[in-house]
């Protein structure tokens, strides 16, 4: 089970909480978990959100693996210039 | 401090020299084409009819009269654009910025165009549209327009991001919170705790190019578009849903650049050209002139925040709290979000907390600039950090390393860092001459640090091997910093081959697989990642190749100085075949030698630096004159060192303008009142002294080479170390960029007279 921390701008669409707790293996499940837990969330998870895993932030590849007793946190996707 | 991370153990041969530039000589005798020097067989001259209202109603627009002009050959509006269908907000929004539906948002923005067999046809053509208005009360300023009062300027804008979403409307699009700790607990422990309230102009890019593009619709519904621009993929996916084209059918080209810095991320009459070409039947060309680019490109954010930090008596900060309010132009944008997550982004915060706030203005829409919203946030905090070590009577620098993150630090944003470099860039600042050596009259000297993010994407690379031996690697990442040059390295490195026998192109859409913007420092990050691959599928193709031809098992073959050798002493008669070599019998050996890579580029990783400069003021008249500049920065592996330099020099440049002279002055009635060069000053070569640069190279573990994006963060701390040398010259705090003579001396002044009063 791996909390799943998130940033001020979700928590509304999640009830106010500042994490929640989900067991996956990869970005995809998580986030697919996360939008049944919440579904709110959904809009938000699929043109708002960017997955940082242990601090590496991935704003696209749903494919990568997520480690046990990983830090994961959901960010707003980084716009640059 | 930060933990240092090992160096990389490989011995680079190519990667980490300085070659010419290959796209050099191109761009000093003229010959390198940009965005407005291409030309089709037949096209059309475009022109824009825009606004000169900062908020109006449309209530009709005739066209009658122009349509029947002589040598018109197509007009477009709002109507000729059909959103049904479309439910991406952001795509809405940019077709509405690109053709204004029921109102316009700001003066500039545009309500009709005319394709016109000439100039002049097409400018009388636009003094014949008649579009009736009824004006709407505006608001520009920042601070004015969260106000309860201020006029609406989206009635259907209810602030996203709180619970419960309101039921009225205002100008704040959304809120967003990061942090944590207790802050109210941190400020407690503080011996010392400053408010204050800092504010940054809106500035553009300033890039040399103005927009321009040509664009071609045939009958049967496909296209192409030349176009100067930082993502031509973006931009082909983009057109083909507004415009309701089938995406492989439009071909688009990008131009050579002549600056972007986030300004070409974005549409901004591209969409209009192919309209109007799709109504023509003909090519249209259409090129902004340099008012309309300061009036209807997008600029960054005007900013207003309210910082709190609390320090012990020993430098500890011990709270930190900030409101970060972003204009966003007229549509939703994330500007605040990402000032509010960079903002303490460089410190080890045990009680932070930051609200960002995307207000809606009758300005033109904000788009990225180069680590973008950064920098406004990087000012407030890093003038804080100064005034607070002087108020412990601390070196501004000692209190820096003293709070600085390192690995392990809980970011500000959230996620605990990895291996990242704030901490050396600072122990290099305090060992370098330039913090000891001795300042003049009136001269000042400022600090700063700066974070940025980075980030990599979709990415994809062909690499082809020519019958001669030499290489090509095709790219879908526009060169806007020297990308071809370090490509060519990265590839003339994995392949064991000279730098001068390898081409680096860019492809247009149809040649390659999707690729991401240039942007957020990604270019070479993402690109070299793919191009490694490329490189490798086809030295493991080379190598069975040459196992064919030796009659040996593919397992005997090794790969090294871009060779192919026998390995075993069985085998020891045969000498090495190079890549010419095997490019001479490919006919011979299963054809064409290439490598192709398609790659999500992920992690990155966050970047650092830590800038010094010393600043003379002349206290009659508050004029300034940079005297020294020193950038030092982390960029992982430095491909190309002197581009690496050049990104570090530009973007502190860029800083340097943006800090004394650059901002974005409206009038009363919500006009744009400096939309040039002349009046919009951006900083000359006689302005600014040699920058000089110190490369820090702490390699990105996610990458290959240990490569990072360095493109952004060197225009992070600027606003923010000039303020520093600017307030230790004159003694006074500066707290609003740009700081323009003008500004210096009324601060200057009201710092005297809060003086005398004091006195008395």
């Amino acid at each position: 089970m791996n909390k799943v921390f998130l940033w001020g701008g979700l928590r509304p669409a999640a009830g106010g909480a500042e994490f929640v707790e989900i067991e996956a293996l990869t970005i995809r499940e998580l986030l697919r978990k996360l939008a049944e837990l919440h579904p709110k969330l959904e809009t938000l998870i699929d043109s708002e959100v960017a997955v940082s895993i242990n601090g590496t932030i991935y704003q696209d590849d749903w494919s990568k693996n997520i480690p046990a007793d990983a830090e994961i946190y959901l960010l707003p996707r980084i716009e640059g210039g | 401090m930060g933990k240092d991370t090992l160096l990389t153990d490989r011995v680079f041969k190519s990667v980490g020299t300085r070659p010419m530039r290959p796209d050099g000589i191109d761009k000093v005798t003229g010959r390198a084409r940009y965005g407005a020097d291409h030309n089709m067989s037949g096209q059309l001259h475009g022109s824009i009819l825009r606004s000169p209202h900062a908020h109006a109603s449309i209530k009709s627009i005739d066209t009658s009269k122009a349509e029947k002009l002589k040598g018109v050959k197509a007009i477009v509006t709002a109507k000729d654009f059909k959103t049904k269908g479309i439910t991406d907000p952001g795509l809405l929004d940019i077709i509405d910025n690109c053709m204004a539906g029921k109102k316009v948002f700001y003066d500039g923005h545009a309500v009709a165009a005319v394709a016109a067999v000439d100039a002049k046809t097409a400018k009388a053509a636009l003094k014949l549209i008649k579009v009736e208005y009824k004006l709407l009360k505006h608001v520009t300023d920042v601070d004015e327009a969260v106000k309860p009062k201020a006029p609406v300027i989206n009635n259907k804008c209810f602030t996203k991001g709180v619970d419960p979403t309101p039921g009225k409307a205002s100008n704040v699009a959304k809120r967003s919170e990061f942090g944590h700790g207790n802050v109210a607990e941190g400020f407690e422990a503080a011996d010392v705790v400053i408010e204050r309230n800092f504010k940054t102009g809106q500035s553009h890019q300033g890039y040399i190019e103005p927009h321009a593009c040509v664009a071609s619709i045939g009958p049967d519904g496909a296209g192409e578009l030349w176009v100067c621009t930082q993502g031509h993929f973006v931009f082909r996916q983009q057109c083909a849903e507004i415009l309701g084209l089938d995406e492989a059918k439009l071909k688009v080209t990008s131009s050579e650049i002549g600056g972007g810095f986030g300004g070409k991320t974005h549409l901004w009459v591209e969409p209009v050209a192919l309209a109007l070409s799709q109504k023509a039947n003909r090519p249209v060309k259409l090129v902004m002139s340099r008012e309309d680019v300061f009036r209807a490109s997008g600029p960054t954010s005007a900013t207003s925040i309210d910082i709190k930090m609390g320090v012990t008596k020993d430098g500890v900060i011990t709270a930190a709290e900030a409101e970060l309010r972003y204009t966003s132009g007229p549509y939703a944008g994330s500007w605040a979000t990402l000032g509010a997550m960079t903002a303490f982004a460089c410190y080890d915060l045990k009680n932070v907390k930051t609200v960002g706030l995307e207000v809606l203005v009758n300005r033109p829409k904000t788009t990225a600039y180069r680590a973008p919203s950064a920098p406004m946030a990087a000012f407030a905090v890093e003038s804080m950090i100064d005034e607070l070590a002087d108020r412990i009577g601390m070196k501004a620098i000692d209190m820096r390393i003293q709070n600085a993150a390192k690995e392990g630090t809980k970011s500000s944003y959230g996620p605990v860092y990895g291996p990242i470099g704030i901490g050396p860039t600072l122990d290099a600042a305090k060992n370098h001459p330039h913090m000891s050596a001795p300042l003049g009259p009136n001269q000042g000297r400022g600090m700063a640090c700066g974070f940025w993010f980075n980030f990599g994407g979709q990415s994809c690379t062909d690499l082809n091997i020519s019958s001669d031996g030499t290489a090509t690697i095709t790219v879908g990442t526009i060169d806007v910093g020297g990308a071809r040059a370090s490509l060519a390295l990265v590839v003339a490195e994995e392949l064991g081959i000279p730098y001068e026998q390898v081409k680096a192109v860019i492809a247009d859409t149809g040649s390659l697989g999707y690729n991401e913007m240039t942007d957020g420092s990604r270019g070479t990050f993402a690109s070299s990642m793919s191009a490694i691959q490329s490189c490798r599928m086809a030295i493991a193709d080379m190598r069975q190749r040459a196992a064919t031809l030796w009659e040996i098992d593919v397992d005997e073959v090794v790969w090294e100085n871009g060779q192919a050798w026998a390995g075993g002493e069985s085998n020891s008669n045969h000498p090495p075949l190079s890549i010419a070599d095997l490019a001479k019998s490919a006919e011979k050996t299963g054809g064409p030698i290439a490598g192709h890579a398609q790659i999500v580029a992920d992690g990155a990783g966050v970047s650092f630096a830590t800038h010094i400069c010393d600043i003379e003021v002349d206290p009659e008249t508050g004029q300034t004159r940079v005297v020294r500049y020193t950038v030092i920065q982390d960029a992982g592996k430095a491909v190309h060192p002197t581009y690496v330099e050049g990104q570090f020099q530009g973007g502190a440049a860029q800083g340097i303008g943006w800090a004394l002279n650059e901002e974005y002055i409206y009038g009363e009635d919500g006009r744009l009142q400096n939309p040039g060069f002349l009046d919009y000053r951006i900083p000359v070569c006689s302005d600014l002294p040699m920058i000089d640069t110190q490369i820090l190279e702490i390699p990105n573990p996610n990458h290959p080479y240990g490569i990072r994006g360095v493109g952004e963060t060197s225009i992070v701390p600027p606003l923010a170390a000039i303020g520093n040398a600017v307030s230790n010259a004159t003694q006074v705090r500066m707290t609003h960029v740009p700081m323009s003579p003008p500004r210096i001396l009324a601060a200057i002044h009201a710092q005297a007279a809060s003086d005398d009063s004091s006195d008395d």
